[in-house]
């Protein structure tokens, strides 16, 4: 089976996303992750104005057989939440990388983008 | 440990499915989707490979009374071809198991056919020889776990599918009655029972028929997850995790089915459970739904509202049918009312939850 990975992304190898922007990036979960999940039931996510930092938990996913740690990718501050998650956390299974995104950050100076895995290199950890 | 592989093991991986460890066999877990599983069998119809459930015959002028010493149910009321749920308890009124006890009909080999659970039916062929031993009685107690499958084609479509694959029709079958039928040239038993809640049939297959039997069936294939949602919403016992003899002892009136118990027979446990009936339990097994947001889980404590834990979920999931977090669990009797508010830590945040009545769904759903 074949998983999309987008180019345009960064990737932790705990299977979370990241935009690779300048200022504010979006931050989800991969195609790999939401399939091995299975259904997602519930997802618990930060407050906008939260502070993350690279590698720290900072939400739960929940499918209906497992509990999943959420860890950001990079450091900065949580600018917006997709409160759509609440009601259609299925968004995530459906639309890993487009609606089912989870949070938005302003990156720090530091925000550890360099650190993460390309494209290339995570398809390669999920093959 | 080497896990025990159900005939179609590789059958299900062709066919997509994702496998787990579930009582010492490698068994799917998922086809499709739970969702999706769970849909069809509330909607339509699916077929559960469920293989892993022991197959013990017990035979014999003394089968019998056998039958009737080990289980708490009434033996002596099931006719030829009926069957009923029962427990297995030990000398305190434990439960060891839950289980199906078919009568089979009477041109048949053996008088009984029992349904254990999953990794137990090698204890519970002990069981029961140990005892026909040590009462002297006259039985041949047989354990046939290796030598059938078994498969459960569950769902308001099932009776249609299974008339249609049968070699003759089932719809007369009762339910919890059943009868040896003929699907693809195999003589399976054929009984109407299930673990859903749903309309349907469990089918016990010679294993060098399986795959034929397995493909009658169009249907969707389905997996132990949504066994175990389907089984949440009615309020089932899972046997290892809503009971254990060893991590969670309870007696059958604690886990709600104190009407298997038939005091009026002599079976292993029953003085014990006499007086449990005439004391009461200080316990009950209860259903709860969550008010707050959450999925509650196997383990997490149950409070009441001023924070003392009262109990624990043996079970839990998000309900795909209600879309609302459901749970199973032992609450103390003063508040075991529906409509009690408690509370269930889920990952260390209390939320607000209510004890409910099971079955968690109403007919119409």
């Amino acid at each position: 089976m074949s998983f999309e990975v987008p180019d345009d992304r960064k990737y932790l190898e705990s299977h979370e996303w990241v935009d690779d922007a300048d200022d504010t990036a979006k931050i989800g979960i991969s195609d790999f992750a939401q399939d091995e999940l299975g259904d997602v039931v519930f997802v618990e996510l930060p407050s906008e104005g939260d502070d993350l930092a690279a590698g720290d938990e900072f939400g739960v996913v929940e499918s209906i057989k497992a509990v999943s740690d959420l860890y950001s990718p990079v450091s900065g501050t949580v600018t917006a939440v997709n409160d759509a998650l609440a009601d259609q956390p299925e968004l995530v299974n459906d639309d890993p990388f487009g609606e089912g995104w989870m949070v938005e950050v302003e990156l720090a100076e530091d925000s550890g983008m360099d650190d993460l895995l390309t494209a290339d290199e995570y398809r390669e950890q999920i093959e | 440990m080497t896990l025990r592989k159900p005939p179609l093991r590789d059958v299900h991986a062709a066919e997509g499915a994702t496998f787990t460890e579930f009582g010492g066999w490698d068994m799917p877990v998922e086809f499709d989707s739970i969702k999706v599983e769970h849909r069809a069998v509330r909607d339509e119809a699916g077929i559960f490979d469920v293989s892993h459930m022991g197959q013990i015959e017990v035979s014999g002028p003394d089968a019998d009374a056998l039958m009737q010493k080990l289980t708490t149910n009434d033996v002596s009321e099931l006719g030829h071809g009926d069957s009923h749920y029962s427990m297995i308890t030990d000398e305190e009124g434990t439960i060891l198991d839950d289980t199906v006890v078919y009568r089979l009909p009477a041109d048949h080999d053996a008088e009984f056919l029992f349904v254990p659970n999953a990794g137990h039916d090698e204890q519970m062929h002990q069981r029961w020889t140990d005892h026909r031993d040590e009462w002297d009685l006259d039985a041949t107690v047989h354990n046939a776990t290796d030598e059938y499958c078994m498969y459960a084609i569950q769902g308001p479509d099932a009776p249609n599918l299974v008339n249609s694959a049968a070699e003759g029709s089932v719809s007369d079958i009762s339910k919890f009655e059943g009868r040896y039928v003929e699907f693809a040239g195999a003589d399976c038993w054929t009984a109407r029972t299930g673990y859903t809640g749903e309309d349907g049939f469990e089918v016990i297959v010679p294993t060098d028929s399986a795959e034929a039997v397995w493909d009658l069936f169009d249907c969707q294939p389905c997996g132990l997850g949504s066994r175990d949602t389907l089984r949440m919403e009615q309020g089932f016992l899972l046997s290892g995790q809503d009971f254990d003899a060893d991590e969670n002892p309870r007696n059958p009136y604690e886990a709600g089915v104190g009407w298997t118990v038939k005091l009026d027979t002599e079976f292993v446990g029953r003085d014990a459970l006499e007086q449990a009936s005439e004391e009461g339990v200080e316990e009950e097994f209860v259903g709860i739904k969550l008010v707050d947001r959450g999925v509650p889980r196997h383990g997490y404590d149950i409070t009441d509202t001023d924070d003392h834990v009262i109990g624990e979920v043996t079970s839990g999931t998000m309900s795909p049918t209600l879309s609302e977090p459901i749970a199973l669990g032992y609450v103390p009797t003063d508040s075991s009312d529906p409509g009690t508010v408690v509370r269930v830590v889920v990952r260390g945040q209390s939320k607000k939850a209510k004890i409910a009545s099971t079955p968690f769904l109403s007919d119409d759903q």
